[in-house]
């Protein structure tokens, strides 16, 4: 099968997470055209029916999700690819697969919007819909690479906790980390974890496809493997058939957000630099960690205690995590590329205990280490007055 | 005949949803006389649904089965069908939900000629929300969004799907209802894509606002409209306006979808040597 890649290799991000999908073992890939992240539907036109994997050019992205949530249910792990054109229609499918608890991957390579945009430039204008883009209450995870091996990496999380917690799970890149291209050594397959979604113990007269306690996940039993069940994007019960029952429903959406928000200490990956003595904070994620972390160096270079916080895992929120920073920093300093999305997210953790400043541009080019920079000491001579 | 049926459904799921004169229980019965003919493996079946009337049946049909979003249903079915090709997948579908929010997936899904089974049941009218005209409404009925009558010309969605490459086509009605099973059996035995289109009642939202009152004024709508095709090959169109075409309306064998995606498999791998085009008559460089 795959060959052992031990050498270091030139690889640009998007083929990582083809690479990184295909290494979880991804074998059914169905997507549209659309810039920034075509290469990822190229590669796996190429590389999957090598391996025995299917890929399916569809109508338009709304069929592309569909059919990875089809196949997935078949018991072919699934992925898809886009941008936000793309990743608009695909709302209501991320719904019926969080309601029906389908393992699915979306990932969305961020160009900037709203509408057609600006389709070659980065953004990270998707943050709040790849959390809230679809309706009702619903779980998502979402993670977000700040290079080209960790787009690997989270490729390969992204699959694993698709199957693990049966959610779609949505891998955010910004447009800069999907074409960079960097030098990468690429984990041998051994040294993979690969999650597989955990099948039914007890036979098909006993089983509840649904059917999970309050907070668990249920077995996933796979279309043709003798589980005759029915899926549905309705309210359900445990035993996956149509209800309006009142206690039934609030026990249900209760369950699925409980299964994320309980898990958050598994799911979450986070790294920091120069924290433990930090002032100012600077909370980054994807491409705009990178100039932070300048940023963040240059700082110290100036005396200003700076420090990064940078969470790959940008949903569920790392809640306890940016609330004990805010506990000892005087400021957070929050820069996007968007006119301050994930900043909402932190001044509601730590509003009250501390200054939340955003650096905000959304004019389809990269946040600079000197504007970060120019951010931080306006942040630190202002406390230095106060 | 009834109890050899039972065992296809879901009977705690009853009473079902349908309002009484419904002809959906009829297509249904079609469908499972069809499924039990052939004798097909529950376990290795997949009754795939959209959103409307009809495609609430999924829930009743003791199968894999799974009910998606309005429109999307053909979508789904052909990510599980790739996925496994081995299982048997069959889509039922409303007029609304197959042919106007799900139009693009039909024609796409006819162009792959994917080994899917459409059981389209047409009652012309969206039931669920409860009497909109949909683009199998004839033109001058009444709906409640057409309180004057539609002006939009309908779909004929036979000539549709064999417009778009479907190499199944027929159609029957819930009067014809032997027929109808007859056609369903011959569209899930047939090796790619597949419309049975089913002509049925809904007196509720349609037949009351359109001078047919109760289910059998629809019922003897049909027997009166439906002309068989070897009849209506002898009959002019100005005869056959208004008509309802029934039978085996086309069929051919053309390579099927899943099949040709096992060559892409063979060449990718190194074990042909032949292009895939190939195979489709067409020829094309060797690449592999």
């Amino acid at each position: 099968m795959s060959r052992v890649i031990e050498m270091a290799r030139l690889m640009q991000g998007n083929e990582a997470v083809a690479e990184g999908a295909l290494a979880a073992g991804v074998r059914f890939f169905a997507g549209y055209p659309i810039t920034p992240s075509t290469e990822i539907a190229e590669i796996m036109a190429e590389r999957l029916p090598r391996l025995g994997g299917k890929f399916i050019q569809m109508e338009d992205e709304i069929a592309s999700i569909a059919a990875i949530i089809g196949a997935s249910l078949a018991g072919v792990k699934s992925i898809t690819a886009t941008s936000g054109p793309g990743f608009s229609l695909m709302q209501e499918n991320i719904g019926f697969a969080a309601m029906a608890e389908v393992p699915i991957v979306i990932v969305n390579v961020q160009r900037s919007g709203p509408s057609t945009g600006m389709p070659t430039a980065p953004a990270q204008g998707d943050v709040m819909q790849s959390r809230w883009g679809t309706h009702g209450d619903h779980p998502v995870i979402v993670l977000s690479p700040s290079s080209v091996r960790e787009a690997y990496d989270l490729a390969v999380r992204s699959v694993n906790l698709a199957e693990k917690y049966r959610v779609p799970v949505v891998l955010l890149m910004d447009e800069v980390i999907g074409h960079l291209r960097e030098k990468v050594v690429l984990p041998s397959p051994g040294e993979l974890e690969v999650v597989n979604r955990v099948e039914p113990d007890v036979g098909p007269e006993k089983y509840l496809p649904f059917g999970a306690g309050d907070q668990g996940v249920p077995p996933m039993a796979n279309f043709g493997s003798g589980y005759r069940y029915h899926v549905t994007g309705l309210v359900h019960d445990p035993k996956g058939l149509p209800t309006n029952n009142p206690v039934v429903a609030e026990k249900l959406i209760k369950r699925l957000q409980n299964k994320i928000d309980l898990n958050l200490d598994d799911i979450m990956i986070d790294t920091g630099k120069n924290l433990e003595d930090a002032e100012i904070v600077v909370l980054a994620y994807g491409a705009t960690a990178r100039s932070a972390l300048q940023a963040v160096k240059d700082a110290r270079k100036e005396g200003i205690k700076a420090g990064l916080y940078r969470p790959a895992v940008l949903w569920p929120f790392p809640q306890q995590k940016v609330g004990a920073l805010a506990e000892n920093a005087r400021a957070v300093l929050v820069p996007e590329m968007n006119l301050g999305q994930y900043r909402l997210e932190v001044e509601r953790v730590a509003g009250e205990r501390t200054r939340v400043v955003g650096v905000n541009r959304v004019h389809g080019e990269l946040i600079t280490p000197e504007e970060i920079l120019a951010a931080l000491r306006e942040v630190h001579k202002h406390d230095a007055r106060s | 005949m009834m109890q050899d049926l039972e065992k296809y459904l879901r009977v705690n799921m009853f009473p079902h949803m349908w309002c009484p004169g419904c002809g959906n229980g009829i297509v249904l019965s079609s469908l499972l006389r069809a499924v039990d003919k052939l004798k097909l493996d529950q376990n290795q079946t997949v009754i795939v649904g959209g959103i409307g009337c009809s495609s609430r049946a999924a829930g009743y049909l003791d199968f894999n089965t799974l009910h998606t979003t309005h429109g999307r249903a053909l979508a789904f079915a052909t990510g599980i069908k790739l996925a496994r090709p081995e299982l048997k997948v069959i889509v039922i579908t409303g007029d609304g939900d197959c042919t106007s929010i799900g139009g693009n997936h039909f024609i796409h899904a006819a162009r792959r000629n994917i080994d899917l089974t459409v059981l389209l049941f047409n009652n012309s009218i969206y039931g669920m929300t409860g009497g909109q005209y949909s683009p199998l409404t004839p033109v001058k009925k009444m709906a409640t969004t057409a309180p004057y009558g539609t002006i939009e010309p309908n779909f004929d969605v036979a000539d549709l799907a064999r417009a778009a490459g479907a190499t199944f086509v027929a159609r029957s009605t819930t009067y014809h209802s032997n027929m109808l099973t007859g056609l369903i059996a011959e569209g899930i035995q047939h090796k790619g894509f597949s419309l049975v289109e089913a002509i049925t009642a809904c007196p509720t939202a349609y037949g009351r606002r359109n001078k047919m009152k109760s289910p059998a004024d629809m019922l003897i709508w049909q027997k009166d409209n439906a002309v068989h095709i070897n009849k209506a090959e002898q009959m002019s169109p100005g005869e056959l306006a208004e008509k309802i075409v029934i039978g085996r309306l086309y069929c051919k064998e053309a390579p099927e979808y899943t099949e040709l995606y096992d060559e892409v498999i063979k060449q990718a791998m190194g074990q042909v040597s032949g292009s895939v085009t190939s195979i489709t008559g067409k020829g094309g460089k060797t690449s592999g």
